[in-house]
């Protein structure tokens, strides 16, 4: 596979080395002299300098038979740009941007450019994961499709709570899909009772989600009592 | 007509205080406050005495966008100092917000064709640059007897 690849900041030639060591042919475009006399030290050829988005400096790099262009500059402009012109001008399939200020991420997606990669989404979804108090935890996004897929813990006073599954009256458009209970993982039929403490699984159009943790979260009579 | 412009720099500013002279509407949005005392240069008034409005922020942030006004805005120019800055705003302003009338400033002349192609309007100074530097040059060897080929 050849990967053209935009910046090379830590992100940009770490992933330059790692490629090149599993045999794929790579180009590693950066706009700082030193940075890329420092760069090119190591990755000789396989580094050019230049500004990538400049559609010579894409040329020069052979961007007409590049399998993928990855964007990892600071800039989050430069980045979305990269690769709405090698998506759209140079026809590359694929394509992978760096967001650097999450806030960004609206613009990617208005400009067709995905799929996208931000570190503090990476690490706050991380930190969703661990602090599962936190309520509900995204495991699967499909934007384009509306669709995703969702983990929650019903607290102790979780309005279904006692609830069986067929009498539930979840929000249009979502879908109890399976329970965590004590380490186990079931798919619920309807006679199954909820219990303070399962994690559920659901399918949902993102736009209820706050309906679905409304309807499960807390606001019930407590199981302790309390 | 009711103008945003993003970026007051010397072509901001300049388009600016014209286009409030000629009557429009203008709003100037510009992340750097000192930018502001660049509409104010030859005023005897300040920009806001004469009409014009201001807003600190970046093309890039929606509250700042809708603080200058984009969603009443006919007419959209994208003049910070960075193409793909403009570019990428230009393209805001046009599927986002739906302005009607969109012009960015793009200085790199291939870049500027290839969105021109693609539906965003662009000026390209350094193009305007190269046509009269040509011209100018031709001008001038044609004045002084020269050909323009080896045998002429």
């Amino acid at each position: 596979m050849y990967v053209i690849i935009a910046g090379a900041g830590k992100v940009g030639w770490n992933l330059a080395r790692e490629l090149l060591d599993k045999g794929h042919e790579v180009t590693l475009i950066e706009n700082d002299r030193d940075r890329f006399a420092t760069v090119e030290q190591e990755l000789e050829h396989n580094a050019q300098y230049g500004d990538a988005s400049e559609l010579w400096v894409l040329e020069r790099a052979g961007i007409s038979r590049a399998d993928m262009v990855i964007a990892v500059t600071g800039d989050d402009e430069d980045n979305v740009l990269i690769c709405q012109v090698a998506k759209e001008k140079y026809l590359c399939e694929r394509t992978i941007a760096r967001v650097n200020n999450p806030r960004n991420k609206q613009w990617f997606e208005l400009l067709g450019v995905r799929p996208v990669v931000s570190a503090t989404d990476l690490i706050l979804r991380l930190i969703e994961h661990e602090v599962p108090d936190y309520g509900l935890v995204h495991l699967l996004d499909l934007p384009e499709q509306h669709l995703e897929i969702i983990e929650m813990l019903l607290p102790q006073d979780s309005k279904a709570a006692g609830v069986r599954v067929g009498d539930l009256e979840m929000p249009d458009g979502s879908l109890l899909i399976s329970i965590l209970r004590e380490g186990r993982g079931f798919v619920p039929g309807p006679e199954t009772v909820l219990e303070p403490g399962d994690e559920i699984l659901a399918v949902l159009d993102p736009t209820v989600e706050e309906d679905l943790t409304t309807y499960f979260g807390a606001g019930g009579v407590s199981a302790n009592g309390a | 007509m009711f103008i945003l412009i993003v970026g007051i720099g010397r072509v901001g500013s300049s388009v600016a205080r014209t286009m409030l002279d000629e009557g429009h509407t203008v709003s100037c949005l510009d992340e750097d406050p000192e930018s502001h005392a660049r509409l104010e240069i030859g005023l005897e008034e300040s920009w806001e005495d004469k009409g014009g409005r201001y807003t600190v922020g970046t093309g890039l942030e929606i509250e700042a966008l809708e603080e200058a006004g984009i969603d009443g805005a006919d007419a959209f120019v994208a003049a910070t100092d960075g193409d793909n800055t403009n570019l990428v705003i230009a393209q805001i302003a046009q599927r986002r917000f739906n302005v009607p009338i969109v012009i960015a400033r793009i200085l790199d002349p291939y870049r500027a064709e290839w969105y021109e192609s693609q539906g965003v309007h662009t000026i390209c100074p350094t193009r305007v640059a190269i046509e009269m530097l040509t011209s100018e040059v031709r001008e001038a060897a044609a004045k002084a007897g020269a050909g323009g080929t080896p045998d002429g």
